[in-house]
């Protein structure tokens, strides 16, 4: 049973479709990423599925039933791109609120706080305050609090920008983690390495549209444009198109070549093998994440659009 | 509601908690009683006062001028010289000197000669001690009995009775006025300073950023109630300190600076009181007829409902500007403006209070609770009637209502919404939208 459904989701504002008829499923246990340009519509969507705001039209099912804001943001834990904390508030005093803004005991709260502090070496920090922080362990903070209270799940838009590669690592850790034991992660970026190395599946926006979704392995299978990687015993200039594939890169003795269609790798393989040329390398090349935002968004007005944005 | 009050539990620790709380609530009141005790304690209580020296070779003034003040000294003597004179005004031994040369008339001019300088009002009572003095000394040559005299000069008695209220005296009225506009300006300064201040709690929130992180836990306008109770908490919290500093004060300095006033007011005995003790000892009687009870409660009804009011409204302000003061200012004006125009009728309103100017500002609830103030302490029913004191109630805590509703639907979109300041007519819009 998916965690959360989102079924035609609609939500216009005057001057445009912020999200317009957005749909996808997210089973529990999943880091799901949710991509787009700037302005496609991701926080929009976010809020709406965080309570915040109400969709026009369409629903949002969690955990089998109708979205209830009232008592289901208990169960989500949301960290938005603009981090935001009390300035002048003692880092604990401050945790501690928010967690019982979340519903826990003063109790509860203190050992989470507690526990969390401990993992991630800030159990110093209790009675400092957020002024006196730098930007990346104010991050840290904000995870801590996002999490603190075991949320069904997780809602993390860009996590990790403003993080040095320790600190990324300490936070990516704890997200997988997290999936490990059972929480549902929504990341939303456009930072596509990074989704490729941490999602399952993904969902890409643009212009308040869902374009694409499914398991990143998919999409990369379905966005392939036959591109296979050589490495030969000889100079790869010396290899002449044939009826099986044509060349597209040369170099040396590696070579880049597009398979036509009603051929396989092992047709390529074939030929090389018969005309007595050792491979020493062969490998299909799938298109990155990256090639495909771009090339999915690449050409829409999406950059225009974020102009607007009331 | 449980969330409310965790908002409220923090907005108010974070204010109380800090320095600046206790020093503005201790220190501030403290600091004003104090000035006010020492200006007073110096002019009741004043030691340096002026010596004049009489010269009356003419035996002019029959060696007495009568005097009212302890300020000044008449020295008389006869037969000093000019220079010896001179000399001891120079040595500061008299601040000045007076000769009257034998054959002196009542009608000659007198040259008072000083050594020192002599303020403007001694200098007033001096001159109206020696001009007194002369016109009884001519008074008494004249041929008439001294009775007949006496009795042409006593002034009539003038009262004012109020026929619905025999407590309305003169010096009631003077004091419920002083009680009536003291209870204005005191909500006047409290719906502006209150509400400024949710107005920049909000902004901070929303400028910081925690706002989102926050209404993802809690609805909007949950944490829009928590900061105004929270703030209204510390208010009551300061009031209540500062009636008890005030009582206090009041029982541990009065005593203290006017013995006299306080051992009359304790007996009742306060007729034949004359001078500042008695003056004193009649404002306290005045006091004591003022329905307390009656004032505080309805002070406590106007500065919920009207910082209420206000403060949803200043709460709205806060939430759909993203960049501080600059911002707010001119969204605040059409807010602050008719907290200004109450203080306006409420000036006129102590002076009148049934005039129809009084009675409206009094039940708009826009100036009701400033308005209103000022009319209660000169006394209910005689200056506002019970109905309305009704209506002006139930409007006002009707229009809070109102003012939080809309100010709840301005909130909820203001608070996320960044980029350029609204106009009027798009937080009308956000306010009548859906959701």
């Amino acid at each position: 049973m998916a965690i959360l459904e989102l079924s035609h989701l609609k939500k216009y504002y005057a001057t445009q479709k912020a999200v317009d008829d957005v749909s996808f499923s997210i089973e529990p246990g999943q880091i799901f990423g949710l991509l787009g340009p700037n302005g496609a519509g991701k926080t929009t969507l976010l809020r709406m599925i965080t309570g915040i705001f109400y969709p026009d039209e369409g629903h949002i099912n969690f955990n089998g039933q109708k979205f209830d804001p009232e008592n289901d943001i208990q169960k989500i834990g949301y960290m938005p791109e603009e981090r935001g904390l009390y300035k002048k508030m003692k880092i604990g005093d401050q945790a501690m609120f928010l967690a019982r803004l979340k519903g826990l005991s003063h109790t509860e709260a203190l050992s989470k706080i507690k526990y969390w502090f401990e993992r991630l070496e800030m159990q110093s920090w209790w009675d400092k305050k957020v002024e006196d922080l730098s930007k990346g362990m104010s991050q840290k903070l904000q995870f801590v609090i996002t999490v603190l209270h075991e949320p069904k799940l997780i809602i993390l838009d860009e996590p990790f920008s403003g993080l040095d590669p320790v600190n990324a690592n300490l936070i990516k850790d704890q997200i997988f983690e997290l999936a490990q034991k059972g929480s549902t992660i929504i990341f939303s970026t456009h930072r596509m390495e990074q989704v490729e190395e941490i999602c399952d599946q993904i969902a890409l926006i643009n212009l308040g549209k869902k374009v694409l979704d499914g398991k990143v392995s998919d999409i990369r299978q379905q966005y392939k444009e036959n591109l296979y990687e050589l490495k030969i015993d000889r100079d790869a200039a010396s290899i002449a198109p044939s009826g099986i594939f044509e060349p597209v890169n040369q170099a040396d003795n590696k070579m880049i070549v597009r398979i036509h269609e009603n051929h396989t790798g092992n047709d390529l393989l074939r030929y090389f093998l018969d005309q007595n040329i050792q491979v020493q390398h062969f490998g299909e090349i799938l298109p990155s994440l990256n090639e495909i935002f771009i090339r999915l968004v690449h050409g829409t007005n999406a950059v225009t659009r974020s102009f607007h944005n009331i | 509601m449980n969330k409310i009050l965790l908002v409220l539990k923090r907005e108010f620790l974070s204010r109380v908690q800090k320095k600046t709380f206790l020093l503005v609530t201790i220190g501030l009141p403290v600091l004003i009683f104090g000035i006010y005790a020492a200006i007073f304690y110096f002019s009741v209580n004043s030691t340096s006062s002026t010596k004049i020296m009489v010269v009356d070779d003419a035996g002019l003034f029959k060696d007495t001028i009568a005097t009212n003040s302890k300020d000044v000294v008449y020295q008389f003597t006869h037969g000093v010289g000019k220079s010896e004179l001179e000399q001891k005004a120079k040595n500061k031994d008299i601040d000045g000197y007076i000769v009257i040369p034998a054959g002196a008339t009542l009608d000659d001019q007198i040259n008072l000669i000083t050594g020192s300088k002599i303020g403007i009002m001694t200098r007033q009572t001096i001159t109206s001690a020696i001009q007194a003095r002369l016109e009884k000394l001519k008074m008494d040559a004249l041929p008439i009995s001294q009775d007949l005299l006496k009795k042409a000069k006593t002034e009539n008695k003038v009262d004012i009775v109020n026929v619905n209220d025999k407590n309305d005296s003169g010096m009631r009225a003077g004091v419920s006025y002083g009680v009536g506009i003291f209870c204005g300006i005191l909500i006047y300064m409290i719906l502006l300073l209150y509400g400024t201040s949710v107005m920049r709690g909000v902004m901070e929130e929303k400028v910081s950023r925690i706002a989102e992180i926050v209404v993802s836990s809690i609805k909007p306008f949950q944490l829009m109630m928590g900061k105004i109770l929270g703030i209204g908490a510390v208010g009551l919290l300061q009031f209540l300190i500062w009636i008890v500093l005030g009582v206090g004060l009041r029982l541990i300095l009065i005593p203290i600076l006017f013995p006299e006033a306080a051992h009359m007011v304790a007996s009742g005995t306060m007729g034949a009181a004359s001078g500042p003790a008695g003056d004193m000892a009649g404002i306290m009687q005045a006091l004591s007829t003022i329905n307390f009870p009656l004032i505080i409660t309805m002070f406590f009804v106007y500065f919920l409902g009207g910082y209420l009011l206000y403060a949803s409204l200043f709460a709205a302000i806060g939430c759909s500007v993203s960049d501080g003061q600059q911002d707010a200012q001119g969204l605040q004006l059409p807010i602050t403006l008719p907290i200004i125009i109450g203080f306006v009728i409420m000036m006129q309103a102590v002076n009148d209070p049934t005039s129809g100017l009084a009675v409206f500002g009094s039940i708009f609830p826009l100036t009701s609770p400033i308005v209103m103030m000022a009319r209660v302490t000169q006394g209910v029913p005689d200056a506002v009637s019970w109905w309305e004191l009704t209506i002006s109630i139930l409007l006002l805590f009707g229009s809070f209502i109102f003012t939080t509703w809309f100010a709840g639907k301005i909130y909820r979109t203001g608070i996320l919404m960044y980029g350029k300041k609204p106009t009027w007519k798009e937080l009308i819009k956000w306010a009548l939208r859906k959701n």
